[in-house]
């Protein structure tokens, strides 16, 4: 564990890794089957595969927010401003569509968008790092969600089911699998490897769980949380396209809460909010788990406020259970 | 370890003991027959849709799912989907919904999003599409965003009719319609017209901007505000509450302080008026109320003299649009009628109706005239919704 130094670095050694696998992933497996089982037992329309991934429609259109957000809990900080960039991205994407342009020059200009408002973010964060995060972030999010109200004056704007391609962004499959479930497969392998297997990610565990070691250590910080903080924005702006998609328009009182989703999806796979904790399939499991359990609560028609409560439930007693374990290896070790 | 699976045992056990709470049990003999009538109508279905897995499943299953006892009216399961959880008005629309279905012994599935948002009514759509329901009832939170989401459900072969708020003309087959945007307009004008003694300021304070119900309403409103005899009121603003008690309570507010020379307030939407008739009364003003509201919480604030704001208000039976809707999900499901124009059916003790041409280009039902809630009668009317 401690290298030669005596330091301990929570950067991953390989074999660290699967310790860490077989402590925490192997569990959301556990409880990913536990839903599974459960789901198909009181729902006989559950075991579909038809069913199975439009329901995956129904959750990943957010969960791409989830991507970035894992990096940014992994840093030991917090966006909640995603929300309101999604419906900020989402009606440029509609008032420049409406205003004439054609629909790949709109979703350019919602990408953008996005980005510029997660830029922004980090910009603050960058140049004033006193400020913390979860404060500059309610600001932004209450300007971008402004900004959002400002354009539209309350209205929604449309007519995007009329170009098929962008439709198809959320409708649209190949076989039985949705466009947006391989899209999301690509983008989660693409951060899963990023987090994993390059220096980028072993730098984001380092500034994680001591940002100041890491700054000594001559680890880039502020280029690297401008950048996450970034591609927080941009993939919110990813989750606009989807959703206006799904809808065929946009609002400016969409996506309220995703930021809240997003992070308890993250936190529910391992990526704890203290920073430099975690592993990405930790996240992604996350996000089919509390998806599939609501697919299949829905299915049996639970009252949603039940089902939010069956929800909080599991999430309290998910993190809470492994931090219990943990006591016990301790203790274990301690004996022997 | 052992703490580890106590605690997923523990988590499974609490999920299902909070769904055996909720999901029913068919008893034996209703899943027998479920599991036989189910699939024909499910293999109906599937050759519409193509989803051979569900129909299996079905035919399979039947007796699993609380929701699906099917009995022996052909397995058929009719489904209402509100606006939003946690409002009064709708529970009483399901209610009338519940109560025909019941009554037909057709399964009713109930389905309430937590918070008012077409994300969520499009989740539930998908819910529903999934396990094979016959018909949605739909009260729509956005004209327009439902749109690809019901064409999926109409396109697997689902009938679908909307209530209430309205979803655009290609989303849906039928619109049972509360009463006539005009008539619901002309009302509410002549209402204030009279209170305000045909001269000066007033507002609306509506639900959300982009309810469709409360925009047609408005808009009706203000085409008879056109009329010469209406010439010296004045619609100083229209504020928006979002059908959420507290925004509603501080855009009335806001109102009050923005207009000192305000006589009326008109609050179409029943979160709004109740808000309305809160504040008016705590600030002790003279500013009157009308509008749409649920008698039961509006009665202590219906009266003439100076202590209530006010003096009289409208609303449909909103047990009574349940009702209808029901009648035409039932009549969709077994083809009766198609939602075209000219179309005849009858609704139960609630009569015969015909199917009518609407304003946005789609076909619509229409209930009645709104009914006035007077001092004289609110008495009677507040216990019974």
């Amino acid at each position: 564990m401690a290298t030669k130094s005596g330091r301990v670095i929570s950067a991953q050694k390989p074999f660290d890794w699967k310790k860490a696998l077989l402590k925490w992933e192997v569990f959301l497996v556990v409880i990913f089957i536990a839903v599974n089982i459960m789901n198909a037992f009181i729902s006989p329309y559950y075991l579909s595969v038809n069913g199975l991934f439009t329901a995956t429609s129904s959750f990943l259109e957010k969960s791409f927010i989830v991507l970035p957000m894992a990096y940014v809990l992994l840093l030991g900080e917090i966006d909640i401003s995603v929300g309101a960039t999604v419906a900020l991205s989402a009606c440029m994407l509609g008032i420049s569509f409406n205003a004439g342009m054609p629909m790949g020059a709109a979703v350019l200009i919602c990408l953008l968008t996005g980005a510029a408002c997660g830029a922004l973010n980090g910009l603050i964060l960058t140049r004033f790092q006193e400020l913390a995060p979860m404060i500059v972030t309610l600001g932004t999010q209450i300007l971008y969600r402004g900004l959002a109200e400002i354009l539209l004056e309350d209205q929604a704007t449309g007519g995007f089911t009329k170009v098929a391609w962008f439709k198809n962004l959320y409708w649209g499959k190949v076989g039985v699998v949705p466009i947006m479930f391989i899209i999301f497969v690509i983008c989660a392998a693409v951060f899963g490897v990023v987090m994993h297997g390059t220096t980028f990610g072993r730098r984001m565990y380092a500034i994680g769980s001591n940002p100041l070691a890491a700054k000594y250590s001559g680890i880039q910080v502020q280029r690297i949380r401008f950048i996450i903080y970034t591609l927080t924005g941009l993939f919110s702006a990813v989750t606009a396209l989807f959703l206006a998609s799904g809808m065929g328009s946009a609002r400016s009182n969409i996506a309220s809460g995703y930021e809240l989703e997003a992070i308890s999806m993250a936190v529910l796979g391992g990526i704890l909010t203290d920073g430099g904790k975690g592993n990405f399939p930790g996240a992604i499991l996350a996000i089919f788990i509390l998806g599939f359990l609501r697919y299949g609560l829905g299915l049996v028609n639970v009252a949603s406020q039940l089902m939010m409560v069956i929800i909080g439930l599991l999430l309290i007693v998910v993190v809470m259970a492994p931090n219990l374990n943990l006591g016990r290896f301790f203790k274990k070790k301690a004996a022997k | 370890m052992k703490k580890k699976l106590v605690s997923v045992m523990l988590c499974a056990a609490m999920a299902m003991t909070l769904l055996a709470g909720c999901g029913g049990s068919p008893s034996d003999s209703d899943s027998a027959a479920g599991g036989d009538a189910n699939a024909p109508s499910q293999g109906e279905d599937s050759t519409s849709g193509g989803d051979k897995e569900q129909a299996d499943a079905s035919a399979d299953d039947a007796d699993q799912n609380g929701s699906d006892q099917a009995t022996g009216t052909g397995g058929k399961s009719c489904a209402i989907l509100v606006k939003s959880a946690g409002n009064p008005y709708n529970k009483k629309m399901i209610e009338g919904f519940q109560e025909i279905m019941d009554a037909e012994g057709v399964t009713c599935v109930v389905k309430e999003p937590e918070e008012a948002s077409a994300e969520a009514q499009i989740k539930m759509i998908n819910e529903l599409v999934a396990q094979g329901i016959s018909s949605i009832a739909i009260a729509g939170n956005d004209p327009d965003a439902l749109q690809p989401a019901l064409e999926e459900a109409m396109n697997q072969g689902i009938k679908v009719c909307c209530m209430d708020s309205s979803v655009n003309a290609d989303s849906r087959q039928l619109f049972v319609n509360q009463a006539g945007i005009e008539i619901i307009g002309e009302t509410l004008m002549e209402a204030v017209y009279d209170i305000t003694g045909g001269e000066g300021q007033w507002a609306i304070l509506s639900a959300t901007s982009q309810a469709t119900n409360q925009n047609a309403w408005i808009d009706a409103m203000k085409t008879v505000m056109e009329d010469e005899k209406y010439s010296k009121l004045e619609l100083v603003e229209v504020a928006y509450g979002d059908d959420e008690y507290q925004k509603s309570v501080d855009q009335t507010q806001a109102l009050l302080a923005n207009y000192p020379d305000l006589k009326v307030i008109c609050a179409p939407t029943t979160v709004g008026i109740m808000a309305a008739a809160k504040v008016l009364k705590d600030e002790q003003t003279d500013v009157k109320l009308t509008g749409l509201g649920l008698p039961s919480e509006m009665a202590d604030y219906i009266g003439t003299d100076d202590a209530h704001s006010c003096p009289y208000m409208y609303l449909w039976n909103p047990i009574d649009i349940g009702r209808l809707t029901a009648y035409v999900s039932l009549a969709l499901v077994d083809g009766s009628i198609t939602g075209a124009e000219g179309e005849n059916f009858t609704a139960g003790d609630l009569g015969d109706y015909t199917i009518e041409a609407a304003a946005d280009g789609g076909t619509e039902v229409v209930l009645g005239p709104p009914f006035a809630f007077t001092p004289d009668n609110i008495e009677e009317w507040k216990n019974v919704y």
